[in-house]
């Protein structure tokens, strides 16, 4: 499946904000768990990842550190912090609401009365 | 491995020279190739086909470095001037043709000016008054057509100066008058600002883009006063040389020292944007080395008027002079500031820099006091009220930012923050260059 290059930007903020609420993370592993968890569907270009990074940081949504772990090369990690976590709910809200919406209209015209109905 | 070492060394010199990209970043995307070879690699593929599929997932290089330079805007003026990917509709390399003919130009009006006043013979104040107006328009007009403006952009470029044109022209000025003094004083500084309406391409809401003025405007005085000192050399050389053969040299002065002050200002802006890697490594380097001086020998005064009392006696003058001392502070500051990469966290540099402004702060607390109370027995002049503004305008720009950098320094506010503080507060000193223009004469029945 050909997931759409917009979708594919306009998603991959909140999905970094919410993989580094798991847990402080660097470049590559970051990618991988996004290509795991999409199942190769969400298509990346690696070298993108870092421009988003650097912008996330410059918002103050993640700190950085470089680091050097005892089996390998220095490389930069990256904390979500405070703000972050802030503008993480935030996107939360937001995306739920689309998919809610899109939802009830896809499960049919019964589904979008339902809907209407309950509100 | 051998190979694939030797590969990733090309690929890294090779991704090192790509505009927008640092070497912190080349770092980072050299940790991720080596993963995804490694990765590959235990997948069963060999070295180069590794290599070669892991540089490919990385993206092409211009669509990357152009998302580096979208980002890291300080940087961006490398994506403009090297045209990577031609993304903006600014003018590659034009050549030295036209910056030399605006700078011709301003020499050329510089000296219709000088004749027409008589100077040096004659010192007809509307000469000085007007100063600010014989090369900045051709400054504005000059990054104008850089950035190839419409014609709405033109005319909004050209509006401040044919305002103040009118008015300093038309104001009916009182013989030795105070106020013309401070005109021709603030005059420059307010066009200045106006320069950046074009040089910004009209984005003057940008907080980025006026970083990126600030950052031109320190590199384009350290250009100029590297092209004053060369032009001084030069000239003592002539007279020393022509002399002797019975050359009237302060005539040869008198032709050749304005015409090469004005065209500086052209030249110098024309080499800022496009030989900006001199003075990018150079500019960082001397505000490293001046902001420890400034900040030893502010703290050293600071304790000195406060220990010996002195604060309390100031001479009328020294507002003058502790005016000049906030605007160098000032600039050391936001020099520095538009320098730096944001990124990094907090350095024996924002420290130094810290000390610097606290004890101006400290220094000025004292000189305002006194001018006040100077200000409350004798009452207000224009030269007194235009000191007094200008302190207080950095005093408040100085005290937010020590505040926000003492902040930032305990790790409790993002650099962004003081950054932002300072950008937002540009307008505050063009609108207060320009209030002394336009309201101060009036105020002061033009005396």
């Amino acid at each position: 499946m050909h997931i759409d290059k917009d979708l594919v930007a306009a998603s991959a903020t909140p999905l970094v904000l919410a993989l580094l609420a798991e847990g402080e993370s660097y470049g590559y592993a970051i990618l991988k768990r996004v290509r795991a968890l999409s199942g190769g569907e969400l298509e990346w270009t690696d070298g993108m990842l870092y421009p988003l990074l650097h912008r996330l940081r410059r918002l103050g949504y993640v700190t950085t550190e470089w680091r050097t772990p005892p089996e390998g090369r220095r490389r930069q990690y990256y904390m979500l912090t405070d703000e972050g976590r802030t503008a993480l709910a935030d996107q939360r809200r937001q995306w739920e609401t689309v998919t809610r919406a899109l939802n009830d209209v896809w499960r049919g015209p019964g589904g979008l009365l339902t809907a209407m109905g309950e509100a | 491995m051998e190979s694939i070492e030797s590969q990733i060394a090309q690929w890294r010199e090779y991704v090192a020279d790509a505009p927008g990209l640092n070497g912190h970043d080349v770092d980072e995307l050299e940790d991720h190739l080596r993963h995804q070879i490694a990765e590959l690699s235990a997948a069963g593929l060999t070295g180069d086909e590794a290599f070669l599929i892991a540089v490919k997932r990385l993206g092409d290089l211009d669509g990357l470095s152009r998302e580096f330079a979208r980002e890291h805007s300080g940087r961006l003026w490398k994506q403009l001037l090297v045209g990577a990917g031609g993304a903006e509709p600014v003018r590659r390399e034009s050549g030295w043709f036209e910056p030399l003919a605006f700078a011709a130009a301003a020499a050329v009006v510089v000296q219709i000016a000088r004749l027409a006043g008589g100077f040096p013979d004659d010192e007809p104040n509307w000469l000085f008054r007007n100063a600010g107006l014989f090369v900045l328009p051709l400054l504005a007009g000059y990054f104008a057509r850089r950035r190839q403006l419409d014609f709405r952009a033109w005319a909004l470029t050209l509006a401040p100066f044919a305002a103040a044109a009118l008015v300093i022209n038309l104001y009916p000025w009182d013989a030795d008058s105070a106020t013309e003094g401070l005109v021709a004083l603030h005059l420059p500084v307010a066009l200045w600002f106006a320069v950046a309406f074009p040089y910004m391409s009209g984005t003057i809401r940008s907080h980025e883009g006026r970083m990126d003025f600030v950052r031109f405007t320190g590199e384009w005085f350290i250009y100029y006063v590297l092209i004053a000192l060369g032009g001084g050399v030069l000239m003592g050389l002539t007279a020393a040389i022509l002399e002797p053969a019975g050359a009237d040299v302060e005539q040869i002065a008198a032709w050749v020292l304005p015409s090469g002050a004005a065209a500086g200002v052209i030249v110098a802006a024309w080499l800022v944007e496009s030989k900006q890697r001199v003075v990018e490594n150079m500019a960082p380097v001397l505000t490293m080395l001046f902001t420890p001086l400034f900040a030893v020998m502010l703290a050293g005064a600071a304790v000195v008027y406060a220990a010996t009392g002195l604060g309390g006696a100031f001479d009328r003058d020294l507002v003058g002079v502790f005016d000049a001392l906030l605007v160098v502070v000032l600039a050391l500051v936001l020099y520095g500031m538009s320098a730096r990469d944001s990124s990094t966290s907090p350095d024996w540099m924002d420290r130094i820099q810290l000390v610097a402004v606290v004890s101006a702060l400290v220094l000025d607390v004292m000189v305002l006091g006194s001018m006040i109370a100077r200000i409350g027995e004798l009452g207000f002049t224009p030269n007194r009220t235009a000191a007094l503004g200008l302190n207080l305008v950095l005093l408040v720009n100085l005290a937010g930012a020590a505040w926000l950098s003492a902040r930032f320094l305990a790790r409790r506010s993002r650099l962004h923050r003081l950054e932002r503080w300072q950008t937002a507060y540009l307008p505050i000193f063009a609108v207060w260059a320009a209030a002394v223009v336009l309201l101060l004469p009036p105020l002061f029945g033009f005396d």
